[in-house]
């Protein structure tokens, strides 16, 4: 890796070097230049410096890059159901495996869902592992973080994808920290880099106040989780000539460090608010918990999902799994409709890239306003009632 | 029963607004800022207190970042952890979640036995959630993340993880580090006295000379990943306030959702 040093007994704090910086992360410190983090090894300073006081040395390669080929998308199942981000991830993983001109291919781990597998063929796929075996049935990070370790160190991909869910996101730090590669959280746009040959991740940072670019230069593969429901998902072709890789690990339930004992399920059809396509939040300005019956009425009427401000999950009127916001989730669907809710920031964090944004709040002054696509200054109890009504008259076409 | 959490201090939620790029040199501005520890590391050391009230547990806790870190572990100390101590080097600085989770791990090796380590399920900074499984690898121990409640009997843990709609109930052997949610219990405030005591209490610093780790796994040398741009994102536009009467609302809403194609069963 390229380092940077300051030799001291060289520099005269000319302080030449500090405008040169294109980044201006050198100061002066003690007399002497000082280099803070930050830096990317570009040598402005290096060429400005009179004293050959400062040394850049270049990166060796950490390893040989070349030999990592081809892109990975990780198939979630649970229950031996795909998940729907999983085709998200064929789309984002097919134009970033066409950008490099290399294959696409798909590891899917689980038992006894060979039927899956012909699924995952309908897709324009190049290869699909499918490592199947009992103790692989439910996600358990040690199992998966093995058989996916190893799949990586014999086939060594050059990108690999998962889904940013509660799984991806056990998962991937795991196995990235055990073979000492760069990992992306939550990214919301993939790129090639095609002169480098390289993934530009983007996300967000400091509650979506900040979008950063991150690349992973030196080591491979390259990974990242990828948001749930930014990408249009793949659509099926049926003339997929996907290779089927099928094997069989080794595992004993011996090595078993964590037992599944049970399932809670809360509620009945919880909708999982990251897929949703279409949010009602409800938050205090509801009155009663009773009255959530009017939002989970127009999400029945919408076909949407439920969400809630943490005010209101905090008074335990609704569960907290449907939090959105900086302490809960972040969602990003086609329509958000909140109601009652006065937009803190830190609920805000949580919703405001949906494409759509309504808000019903009785306060013109009310924050969540500042970034409502259309704003409705009404009484939730009289208006959500209205707007249902005419709702269902003009769903006659529905069937 | 020796138990390590794991904080990390990170600006003020009120305050994430603020943060801004720099539009000249690109880097991030963040000066002026209040910090906090992060929410959900409030849980963690709350639950390692609350284990610590019914095991006689001893809870150590530990944050890595530039001195001003002092403070969160400070109001850690108030709170009332046994030993506080602060991870900061210049050299540690830049180190990305691959970096920072190996110098955590590292640090808690030599801090000895323990039987439970809690991190918070994510930063508000960064929101990578990376950090603690990167730590969990890295002591080669297993994990849970999501953490909503957690049993501790006779050196096994029995907890409830939140998923996406359910939650799921597991058991495991200690020791292992876990990742709590905010539901898991409400943090307390510290006493007027316990602030006061905590003010007194000379707070260990481990920088790298004490830890001396290589320099190709610290710090920027260390981190896999690099950030080669950040910038401001296009927030949404300010929209409008729909006028009329309620009917006309009703009906303006319903337009733009047609207009949208959000439904599908209303074209
Ligand atoms: C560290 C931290 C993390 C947090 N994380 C989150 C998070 O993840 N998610 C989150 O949501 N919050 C979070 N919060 C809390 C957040 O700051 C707000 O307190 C919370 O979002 C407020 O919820 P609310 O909008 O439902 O309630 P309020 O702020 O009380 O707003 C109620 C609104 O309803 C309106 N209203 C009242 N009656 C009616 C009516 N009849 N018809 C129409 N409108 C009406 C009022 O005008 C008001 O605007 C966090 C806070 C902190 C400190
Ligand atoms: N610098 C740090 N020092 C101590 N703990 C940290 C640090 N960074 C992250 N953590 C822990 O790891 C968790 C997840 O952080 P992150 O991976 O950054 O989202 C946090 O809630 C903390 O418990």
């Amino acid at each position: 890796m390229a380092t940077i040093k300051i030799i001291s007994d060289s520099c005269t704090g000319c302080e030449k070097c500090i405008p040169a910086c294109p980044f201006s992360l050198i100061k002066l410190e003690e007399g002497k230049a000082h280099i803070m983090p930050g830096c990317t090894f570009c040598g402005a300073c290096v060429e400005e410096c009179p004293f050959d006081a400062i040394l850049l040395e270049e990166e060796q390669k950490e390893v040989e890059l070349s030999a990592f080929r081809g892109v990975w998308v990780f198939a979630e199942q649970r229950e031996g159901e795909i998940m729907p981000a999983t085709f998200e991830l064929l789309a984002a993983g097919r134009k970033l495996a066409d950008a490099l001109v290399e294959s696409l291919s798909v590891i899917f781990l689980g038992d006894a869902i060979d039927e899956k597998v012909d699924e995952l063929k309908k897709y324009p796929v190049d290869r699909i592992f499918f490592v199947s075996h009992p103790l692989l049935a439910e996600y358990r990070t040690s199992f998966y973080t093995r058989v996916f370790v190893d799949l990586i160190r014999e086939f060594k991909p050059d990108i690999i994808l998962l889904a940013a869910t509660s799984m991806g996101r056990d998962l991937a730090p795991r196995v990235a920290a055990r073979l000492k590669t760069g990992l992306t959280a939550d990214c919301t746009s993939l790129d090639i880099d095609k002169e480098k040959r390289c993934l530009v991740q983007t996300r967000p940072a400091f509650g979506g106040n900040i979008m950063a670019s991150i690349v992973t230069p030196y080591h491979r593969p390259q990974m990242a989780t990828v948001r749930p429901k930014v990408m249009r998902p793949m659509q099926p072709t049926s003339l997929s000539s996907a290779e089927v890789i099928k094997l069989q690990p080794d595992l004993r339930s011996e090595d078993e460090l964590v037992k599944i004992v049970g399932k809670i399920k809360e509620e009945t059809n919880v909708v999982d608010l990251q897929e949703a396509e279409i949010i009602i939040s409800g938050g205090r300005g509801l009155g009663r918990p009773e009255n959530f019956s009017l939002i989970r009425e127009l999400a029945d009427l919408l076909g949407g999902a439920v969400g809630a401000s943490r005010a209101v999950v905090d008074a335990g009127w609704i569960p907290s799994y449907h939090q959105v916001g900086q302490t809960g989730k972040t969602v990003q669907p086609k329509l958000y409709i909140a109601c009652g809710i006065s937009g803190a920031i830190q609920h805000q964090v949580g919703m405001r890239s949906s494409d759509v944004i309504v808000a019903i709040n009785k306060d013109p002054e009310a924050p969540i306003f500042n970034i409502a696509t259309y704003g409705i200054v009404e009484d939730l109890n009289r208006f959500l009632p209205v707007l249902m009504e005419k709702l269902k008259n003009t769903s006659s076409g529905r069937s | 029963m020796r138990i390590v959490v794991c904080i990390k201090q990170v600006p003020d939620t009120e305050e994430l607004t603020k943060v801004k790029v720099n539009p000249v040199d690109n880097t991030i501005v963040r000066e002026g800022i209040k910090n906090i520890i992060n929410p959900f590391d409030e849980n963690a050391l709350e639950e390692a207190l609350r284990i610590k009230e019914k095991n006689a547990a001893s809870v150590t806790c530990i944050s890595m970042g530039p001195p001003q870190a002092e403070d969160a572990l400070r109001k850690a100390l108030s709170m009332g952890v046994d030993e506080a101590i602060l991870i900061s080097d210049t050299c540690f600085a830049g180190s990305d979640t691959w970096a920072t989770s190996y110098i955590l791990s590292e640090a808690i090796k030599r801090l000895g036995d323990f039987d439970l380590i809690i991190a918070g399920k994510q930063a508000i900074d960064g929101d990578t959630a990376q950090v603690g499984p990167g730590i969990a690898e890295h002591l080669g121990i297993p994990q849970l993340t999501y953490v909503r409640k957690i049993e501790i009997k006779n050196g096994m843990i029995r907890a409830e993880r939140a998923l996406e709609d359910y939650f799921e109930v597991v058991e495991i052997k200690l020791p292992a580090l876990i990742t709590v949610t905010k539901e898991i219990n409400e943090p307390r405030y510290p006493s007027l006295r316990n602030l006061l005591k905590a003010k007194k209490i000379k707070i260990p610093l481990w920088d790298n000379r004490f830890l001396n780790l290589a320099q190709d796994k610290i710090g920027l040398d260390g981190s896999p990943t690099r950030v080669i741009r950040t910038f401001t994102p296009g927030l949404p536009k300010k929209g409008e306030i729909i006028q009329g009467d309620i009917k006309e609302k009703a009906d303006k809403i319903i337009e733009e959702i047609k207009k949208r194609n959000l439904l599908r069963w209303l074209q």
